[in-house]
């Protein structure tokens, strides 16, 4: 019955892509389709990533609000641009190689959310109120940091800034792609592996240890995931708070269990849906370009407070 | 034959554990008792390699428990904690097969899901198989629990404090199935293998008297007494176990412990 649902959310995938490749298609065809080929791909990659990384991070924490947007990654980004644009300069920073500066910033990204995740569960796993507040100052920390370092910069550094640090669909380089895609396939692949210890992972700390899963080091490799499927998405198109949020609640809201090996699929699958639907109504339906990170942003931000005003935190 | 040599641990500076040494023979029900505080539920962490002590050894089968890979200890010892978390929509049968996971690391053959079923049997959850754990009674739900642990296949069942805010029929009917389980045991003589060893932290002295043959007394991280009931179980070490003047009456063919 669960596969059966899954196949369905594939289904419905992929006839968001049909309708966002096909719907008011002229001439010159080829062209429009490889542009919105393109831009599809940003939207899938991004849409799953952010989906898949949600669903490990809440396992790992133990909390199906927290999401990595929550405790401060968006902040970390923000942070990790600014600090790149104060050192370089914006001649420098608009002439770094793409393809390097990707997977430098991946890498950077990749160590520093495993520094600052590493360290909220060490500290704070089984304390989801502290690990939460820790979250949120060290967001409003980073934040102020950026933006101190952002008075610092000259208009034009600053609208460069600002172009890469909101979340946009548009102009995504196709190297990137092509190395998020490499990225979210390997992730993909062994967040599968270890499914079965994180459906054993759900059932706590001591019990995972007694069942003789190493919890520990589960924990490590969950967060390496996380980092790397969420470095990957907020360095091809900005921070998305929320919609992880949104995909992997509608994902545990689609499935009859909370088996991690249909768990992070559908979370990929929803995520993606998401994304290619909103940018098809709002592209094609509306004419707008731009709106669709707010607007996920928004609906993501009201399902969090439905949530936590819903029931107690699990 | 679980050995516990000099086992001392402290937890922020303060001596949780004090210097305990005691051997567990296989087969029938040992009751861990003491006052709040005493250090009972520690002591099953660490019989179960879940904590490191400052010093001494727990030795299961005559090897060191931190030597024992995680997954090869989780065969011999299953734990069941205080108050186990659950997982939302998590069904009575998923619960209880986790319990198999030492034994196939996500890939279940048939036996384990035989194994499931033989669970679900002889704890009667085999009608609520499909019920989410979290609709349960708490009664239900300790009783799927301890299936888990069963399920599990150890030797030894370790409990922490399994009837806690259960009614009396609960109470008696966990405590029955445990009893099946591990028939009782005279003195060190060992156990049938297909046997299992049940060793539970209890606060009920009532039920710890009814149902355990062999009895860990803990005080303040220390070892008072541990024995055979009958022969270790007196009025005065109750009293200073407790620190309250307690008594052993004698009724019909079992004893009653009540306020002197």
């Amino acid at each position: 019955m669960a596969e059966r649902r899954l196949i369905w959310l594939a289904g419905g995938l992929a006839l968001a892509i049909a309708l966002f490749l096909l719907w008011n298609l002229r001439a010159p065809m080829g062209f429009i389709l490889s542009l919105r080929a393109e831009k599809l791909a940003a939207l899938v990659l991004v849409g799953a990533a952010t989906g898949v990384a949600t669903v490990i991070f809440q396992t790992i924490a133990a909390n199906r609000l927290l999401t990595p947007g929550i405790v401060g990654f968006d902040a970390l980004f923000v942070f990790l641009q600014t600090a790149l644009l104060v050192a370089l300069g914006s001649a420098g920073f608009a002439a770094l190689p793409t393809l390097p500066t990707f997977v430098l910033e991946t890498l950077c990204l990749i160590g520093a959310a495993m520094a600052l995740f590493g360290l909220l569960l060490r500290k704070g796993a089984e304390d989801i109120i502290r690990m939460i507040l820790t979250g949120v100052i060290l967001g409003v920390l980073l934040r102020g940091l950026a933006s101190f370092a952002q008075r610092l910069l000259d208009p034009s550094e600053f609208a460069v800034l600002q172009q890469a640090s909101i979340a946009s669909f548009n102009a995504v380089p196709r190297d990137q792609l092509a190395i998020a895609a490499l990225t979210l396939s390997a992730a993909l692949g062994v967040a599968w592996r270890l499914a079965p210890g994180f459906d054993v992972a759900q059932l706590g700390r001591i019990k995972a240890r007694s069942l003789g899963l190493d919890h520990d080091r589960l924990v490590l490799g969950g967060l390496a995931l996380v980092a790397a499927l969420v470095a990957v998405s907020t360095a091809l198109v900005g921070p998305v708070t929320f919609l992880g949020l949104l995909a992997a609640s509608l994902a545990r809201a689609a499935l009859p269990d909370s088996r991690h090996a249909l768990l992070i699929p559908a979370a990929a699958l929803i995520g993606a849906t998401i994304l290619v639907v909103g940018q098809t109504l709002f592209e094609r339906v509306l004419g707008l370009q731009s709106a669709l990170g707010m607007v996920v942003e928004f609906l993501g931000g009201l399902l969090f407070l439905v949530l936590v005003l819903r029931k107690p935190v699990p | 034959m679980i050995d516990i040599d000099h086992l001392t641990l402290e937890r922020d500076g303060r001596v949780i554990l004090d210097d305990i040494s005691l051997r567990l023979p296989r087969g029938g029900i040992t009751a861990i008792i003491g006052p709040n505080g005493a250090g009972k539920s520690t002591l099953l962490h660490c019989l179960a390699g879940l904590l490191a002590p400052r010093s001494g050894r727990v030795r299961v089968l005559g090897r060191d428990i931190h030597h024992i890979p995680a997954r090869e200890r989780a065969r011999l010892l299953a734990l069941l904690t205080q108050s186990p978390g659950t997982v939302p929509r998590l069904s009575v049968r998923d619960l209880v097969a986790f319990g198999r996971w030492p034994h196939h690391r996500g890939r279940p053959g048939p036996t384990d899901h035989a194994l499931v079923a033989q669970a679900l049997e002889r704890f009667a959850l085999t009608p609520l198989a499909a019920r989410d754990v979290e609709t349960l009674s708490g009664g239900q739900k300790q009783r799927a629990f301890v299936a888990m642990a069963y399920a599990q296949s150890t030797p030894w069942m370790l409990l922490d404090e399994p009837l806690s805010a259960l009614d009396p029929k609960y109470i008696r009917d966990i405590m029955d199935r445990l009893r099946d389980l591990a028939p009782p045991r005279h003195g060190l003589t060992e156990a049938p293998a297909a046997s299992r060893s049940v060793l539970l932290v209890l606060h009920d002295l009532q039920i710890a008297w009814r149902y355990a043959d062999w009895f860990v007394c803990l005080k303040d991280g220390k070892l008072l007494a541990h024995g055979p009931r009958d022969t270790t179980v007196t009025a005065d070490l109750l009293s200073a176990l407790y620190d309250t003047p307690l008594r052993l009456e004698r009724v019909s063919d079992s004893s009653v412990i009540l306020p002197a």
